[in-house]
């Protein structure tokens, strides 16, 4: 019946999936929408969305297929329906009831398209999306009715994410061709280590104990074997980097992938690591994150691997105020936190997708190598660092 | 009476404020009989949850607390191959039947209750990535079979359970595909109000608009390590009320860091910030437009 906001989440790239609508339907043939517009809004989301990752394209898709932003109120009569059910009174509070009854539902119909309205053009005009929250005719918590605006999450975010185009949408895609190969040279990233609580039971000791006990039995425990490899990705991305978007978005797909590691998470910075790294590939401000607390928050034995072209103009590199975004530049020079990168992680490595023969030529990946076991994107090359990465340290090129 | 009555039964409780998107998943996981998934910063009550909803119920509620090392069999039943071999050995105990070495888990208790059951599964996102995926059968059919005896247990009621995640990994999508999720937001100004009424419902408004002000600020600072959280500003007044602190006295500083950082470089780093003539806020209007609308 709602087919059409099925199809809207997959477009805004929410992962749902036959199973969790019918999920949905079943609970709506329950009645659970009974209460209001905002119940079904909340119904939706708890069944159809998995992480609140998704919770901003959620909500576009829900805005989109429920208030006609192209004009159309496709159904209104359902909403208008819902507005009316007597039903809905009956699970609200005092206050709630107090605050719905005074209104008619034809007002509250209006209000609720004005809202809309206006919410629209604020966000058409580059304004924030969400704001008129906290005075919504169903004033429960400040959530708003049109489920827009959820207890501030990610408000800036979602402006942005509309007005700009989302260049790394496809990064996590999965892409099946090289892949497995990727997958495969990254098999070796891990050091199986025994840690943590004794509690196998190690066979062979056991009985070997056991005999020498003359059959009295003596088990013997010993501690699992765990992969203890904890990675952190930096990743340029934008500008250089473009046209190296397949292979990259491959080696990102096989590290997300990558179930054996213990822990991986992946940052973001564009052309050269300076104050802030992002955790999104958007590098939108508010997932910005200083570089100093990045290395206060991740030990010296997380291992941290580079994604980039090295490939800049030398001042952006050596220059105080080298970053190439003028809003961003400050005194210290990107090298410095190259080295800072280098002098905290035990184990690092610099994944290069230009080929090795143009490293020499480009000054900047010259003087990167040097600081920087520097390899390059290929399956060869991942394999090399992953021994890098994994072996005694390695020693940066010489010259 | 009617299906939709049945349906929305969880309502918070006197000691715990949910939020209607909350009430809302909670009560369609309920009446789908699906796992409920919560996720959310530490200290916004994900595993009181499950013991609110189990109180408000009025279902018993078994509780699985995940460890690192923790496997998706041992939920359902452990055949303790030690205890019948030691037994064995010194003759104690009925070595002959098999059953009596089999230990039922957390999950193998819910599904052979007589009754409707809540089952809090906690931290699940602390095991291993492959846990979520050894239950999804046991999960969405609600049965398994002891293998060294062949019993099949079916659950004669689907308990309600309750899954909480830190968010340390990511979940396997199979597994998510069969939960209801909610994500607790942190609560806002007036949630707040309303919860910490509920833990100290005879607080003077003024100290508790300082207190809340602080608390605002604290969490807005982006170099804390750990951002204090709601059960830290209840342990927080807690102290303060103890202490028979007045409002005015923590408008210039905040006594009693230790219970809302539990960081050493955080305390260090505010006590740098005071002592470096770094001005605290004490009005609501001092922290910007997100608290004042």
């Amino acid at each position: 019946m709602f087919l059409e906001f099925f199809y809207t989440l997959r477009e805004a790239g929410v992962p749902v999936a036959i199973q969790e609508w019918m999920m949905l339907m079943r609970a709506l043939a329950m009645g659970q929408h009974s209460s209001s517009l905002l119940s079904f809004y909340n119904l939706s989301r708890a069944c159809l969305v998995k992480s609140e990752t998704y919770f901003d394209a959620f909500d576009r898709a829900f805005a989109q297929v429920f208030h006609g932003v192209e004009g159309q109120l496709t159904i209104s009569d359902e909403l208008q329906k819902w507005l009316e059910d007597p039903k809905n009174f009956k699970e609200l509070t005092d206050e709630e009831r107090a605050a719905l009854e005074m209104l008619t539902s034809d007002e509250l119909m209006r209000r609720y398209l004005e809202i809309l309205e206006e919410q629209t053009e604020r966000h058409d005009g580059g304004d924030k999306w969400v704001g008129t929250g906290g005075r919504s005719p169903f004033g429960h918590s400040g959530e708003h009715p049109t489920g827009i605006r959820v207890g501030g999450f990610s408000k800036n975010r979602s402006a942005m994410k509309v007005a700009e185009d989302r260049r790394y949408k496809n990064y996590r895609t999965d892409l099946t061709m090289d892949l497995r190969q990727t997958k495969v040279a990254l098999k070796r990233l891990r050091q199986l280590t025994r840690t943590g609580p004794q509690s196998e039971l190690d066979l062979d000791e056991t009985i070997d104990k056991t005999c020498k006990n003359a059959g009295e039995i003596d088990f013997v425990f010993r501690a699992e074997r765990r992969n203890n490899v904890r990675l952190i990705l930096l990743m340029d991305v934008g500008g250089t980097m473009e046209p190296f978007f397949r292979p990259v978005s491959r080696l990102l797909t096989a590290l997300h992938e990558e179930r054996g590691l213990r822990e991986f998470h992946p940052f973001y910075f564009h052309n050269c690591v300076y104050e802030t790294v992002y955790e999104d590939a958007l590098l939108f401000q508010d997932s910005a994150i200083p570089t100093a607390d990045l290395l206060r928050r991740y030990d010296e034995r997380w291992k941290l691997v580079i994604v980039g072209d090295a490939a800049m103009h030398p001042h952006e590199l050596v220059g105080a105020r080298g970053n190439i975004n003028p809003r961003l530049e400050t005194e210290t020079a990107g090298i410095e936190w190259l080295y800072k990168l280098q002098d905290h992680f035990h184990r690092t490595a610099w994944v290069n997708p230009e080929p090795p023969d143009r490293w020499t030529r480009t000054q900047s990946a010259n003087a990167i190598r040097k600081i920087f076991p520097m390899f390059h994107l290929s399956v060869d090359g991942i394999e090399s660092a992953v021994s890098a990465l994994i072996g005694s340290r390695p020693i940066a090129a010489a010259s | 009476m009617s299906e939709s009555n049945e349906f929305n039964r969880f309502q918070g409780t006197e000691s715990y404020i949910a939020s209607e998107s909350l009430m809302s998943a909670v009560n369609c996981a309920i009446a789908l009989e699906r796992p409920l998934l919560i996720k959310g910063e530490p200290g916004t009550g994900k595993t009181l949850l499950a013991r609110h909803i189990s109180e408000a119920l009025g279902m018993p509620m078994e509780s699985w607390y995940i460890k690192s090392t923790s496997k998706g069999e041992e939920g359902l039943y452990v055949y303790d191959t030690l205890q019948r071999l030691n037994d064995a050995r010194f003759g104690e105990g009925n070595v002959g039947d098999i059953r009596s070495y089999i230990k039922y888990g957390p999950l193998g208790r819910v599904f052979a209750a007589k009754e409707r059951q809540v089952l809090l599964i906690d931290e699940i996102d602390k095991a291993d990535v492959e846990f979520p995926n050894d239950l999804l059968r046991e999960i969405d059919e609600m049965r398994f079979t002891v293998m060294e005896t062949g019993d099949e247990i079916v659950a004669a009621h689907r308990p309600v359970v309750i899954i909480t995640s830190n968010n340390e990994k990511e979940l396997p999508d199979a597994f998510l595909r069969r939960c209801i999720f909610h994500f607790i937001d942190f609560p806002d100004r007036e949630l707040m109000n309303q919860i910490v009424a509920v833990h100290h419902p005879n607080l003077d408004a003024t100290l508790l608009d300082q207190v809340l002000v602080k608390f605002y600020w604290l969490r807005g600072q982006n170099e804390l390590r750990k951002k204090p959280s709601t059960s830290e500003l209840i342990d927080w007044i807690a102290a303060l009320l103890a202490s028979g602190i007045t409002s005015a006295q923590i408008e210039a500083h905040i006594p009693f860091v230790g219970s809302l950082l539990k960081n050493e470089q955080d305390t260090e780093a505010l006590g740098e910030y005071a002592s470096g003539g770094g001005t605290m806020p004490s009005q609501w209007s001092d922290l910007g437009p997100k608290y004042n609308q």
